[in-house]
């Protein structure tokens, strides 16, 4: 990846998680730690890799995007405003009564939602079904469901990633994010589904392993996976959850909590600094 | 009525599938290792490359059919009842339902007539569970006639919709060359004005029997078949209640959540009348062949016969 390339990025990125903090704060709910740490992913996949059309997002070709862990909903939406699916300003209205932006991701609703989601386990399947469906019609596009770490203990993800392997959806990328903590704790202590890469390994995938904030080594495992056929892919990226806002940074208090007044500030002004640094350096 | 040809509305789904499958090219057909039992196996030796097997994973099932549906494509999705409805409700709900996908699930084995299989088979809360997802549309068969035509109704709908099948062998009662189904319309298969028998699935023929009973001792029913739980028929059935004054439901499901409740609250906001439920009654069934356990379980022309008699007295 060119230096400019990732800066490019890593702006956006920054422009991102500034949108995730904007919509919890307003909203005073929602789970900024998992969409903090798939800021990095979400603008890669949106900014870089996916063939999308924001101004027909209901594109039949295009590459679809299934965000299983589907609370991580703040940092979807971040993304697709910056992508210009909807304007940024609804990010203030997220979780409101009568507003667009659902606590969850709504495909009924929302430009650029591929899948209803919320309820774990559920997303991998549904993008199965558009893989396979795909692959009936003769169509090349390709299909990213996101996974937690914490998700992945639903038996239902191993009946999809058995399907999967079983019909060789290579058009199917499936993502773990491992952030390592869920709700009750750490990953490691509630019911670790550890080792991560060995079970979709033994489930038929072909398995990457990367550093989820190293935007060289997404775009090599990205890029890498679109040349594997006959299976599909997991990509295992580990992460920091809450990445980016340090008080937020690999907090399990964070995963469904929104900043107050004071925490929003510095979380706000955090990114703005990072933000200005990156631009100066451009 | 005696010598009527029988065959189960499962057969008839299988055969309406690979019957359906040229004028609609589109839609495919999955299942979780039931294929055999459910019929769609029918479909899978015709069109096997429409045919997917999902294994023993229902959960995961409705889920691939929601994916193939956001994509445009029609999809079937089968199993037994208990497995469809029950096993895989949450997904059904959020994965189906919340987003109104055009998913069709093709659910077969519903009720008591499942038989030998006994109590963890016989799903008689499958009605109850599906009615109550918003925009799901809910059809319980009759007969072969009106099972076929409910696979075709159920291609041109919009959104979810659960189709309802039996196991067993029931007689074909609907005449293939008049009959017309129109979903959420009931269907008023004899006139009466002493009181009305509600029936749905295997249980309107035995509906149509106990008025024949009825009849001998002076009693008038009317008999009707609601084919669609939902969208419930409220009209003709506010009409009924209007006109009879007594209704009888009749299903091979519980008492609780199915056809009786329906019929019950749809009268009780608009015109109560006295709704006499029929059903499995809060309990679970247990093995044995399948017409013992329905006259066991009161599922017959005679019970509702003897319970209409018993109502219709105390309504003079």
């Amino acid at each position: 990846m060119t230096d400019a390339k990732k800066k490019e990025l890593q702006r956006i990125a920054c422009k991102v998680r500034l949108g995730i903090i904007e919509g919890v704060y307003h909203a005073k709910s929602g789970h900024p730690g998992g969409s903090l740490s798939i800021a990095d992913l979400l603008t890669y996949l949106y900014f870089a890799k996916m063939r999308i059309e924001p101004q027909n997002p209901k594109w039949e070709d295009r590459d679809r995007l299934v965000l299983s862990k589907g609370h991580c909903a703040p940092g979807l939406y971040s993304v697709l405003a910056q992508r210009g699916y909807f304007p940024e300003k609804e990010l203030q209205s997220l979780r409101h009564i009568g507003a667009m932006l659902q606590g969850h991701p709504d495909m009924k609703h929302i430009p650029g939602v591929d899948m209803s989601s919320g309820s774990l386990g559920q997303g991998i399947s549904a993008a199965c079904g558009m893989a396979l469906s795909g692959k009936l019609s003769h169509k090349d596009y390709r299909v990213y469901a996101i996974l937690g770490d914490g998700e992945i203990e639903e038996g239902q993800v191993w009946e999809a990633a058995m399907f999967a392997g079983n019909k060789g959806l290579d058009n199917l990328v499936a993502i773990v994010d491992s952030n390592g903590l869920q709700i009750d704790g750490t990953v490691a202590e509630v019911n670790s589904p550890e080792p991560i890469p060995d079970k979709f390994a033994a489930f038929g995938f072909a398995v990457l392993t990367l550093d989820g904030h190293s935007f060289d080594e997404i775009e090599r495992a990205f890029d890498e996976a679109e040349k594997i056929s006959g299976k599909p892919v997991a990509i295992v990226m580990k992460t920091v959850k809450g990445k980016g806002v340090s008080f937020m940074e690999n907090q399990v208090s964070w995963h469904g909590a929104a900043p107050n007044k004071e925490q929003y500030e510095q979380a706000v002004a955090e990114l703005n600094a990072a933000l200005a640094e990156i631009e100066g350096g451009r | 009525m005696a010598d009527m040809i029988k065959k189960a509305t499962r057969e008839s789904y299988g055969e309406a599938l690979v019957e359906l499958a040229e004028q609609y090219p589109d839609f495919v057909v999955l299942d979780a290792d039931l294929a055999a039992a459910t019929k769609t196996g029918l479909f899978k030796k015709a069109y096997p490359e429409r045919f997917f097997d999902c294994g023993i994973a229902e959960a995961n099932m409705m889920g691939i059919a929601a994916g193939i549906a956001t994509t445009g494509r029609r999809v079937f999705a089968s199993s037994f009842a208990m497995f469809a409805a029950g096993r895989a409700f949450e997904i059904v709900r959020n994965s189906i339902g919340y987003p109104h996908l055009h998913v069709i699930i093709g659910a077969t084995h519903a009720g008591i007539s499942v038989g030998e299989d006994g109590a963890t088979h016989q799903c008689c809360e499958d009605i109850a569970l599906m009615r109550v997802i918003p925009g799901m549309t809910v059809i319980n068969p009759a007969d072969d006639v009106e099972a076929k035509a409910a696979v075709k109704a159920a291609l041109e709908l919009d959104g979810p919709v659960y189709l309802r099948f039996g196991r067993l062998a029931c007689p074909v009662f609907n005449d293939k060359s008049t009959y017309r189904f129109e979903t959420g319309k009931g269907i008023t298969l004899a006139d009466g004005g002493d009181l009305t028998i509600i029936a749905t699935g295997l249980m309107v023929y035995e509906a149509l029997k106990a008025a024949e009973m009825l009849k001998k001792d002076g009693i008038c029913a009317r008999v009707i078949n609601i084919h669609t739980i939902k969208p419930l028929d409220t009209q003709l059935i506010l009409k009924a209640a209007y006109e009879t004054g007594l209704i009888v439901t009749a299903e091979e499901h519980s008492i609780i959540g199915g056809l009786g409740s329906a019929v019950s609250e749809a009268v009780c906001e608009d015109y109560p009348v006295p709704v006499v439920k029929i059903g499995v009654n809060d309990v679970f069934g247990h093995s044995g062949p399948a017409a013992d356990l329905l006259k066991e379980f009161g599922l017959s022309a005679d019970n509702i016969y003897t319970r209409a008699k018993a109502a219709f007295a105390k309504k003079k």
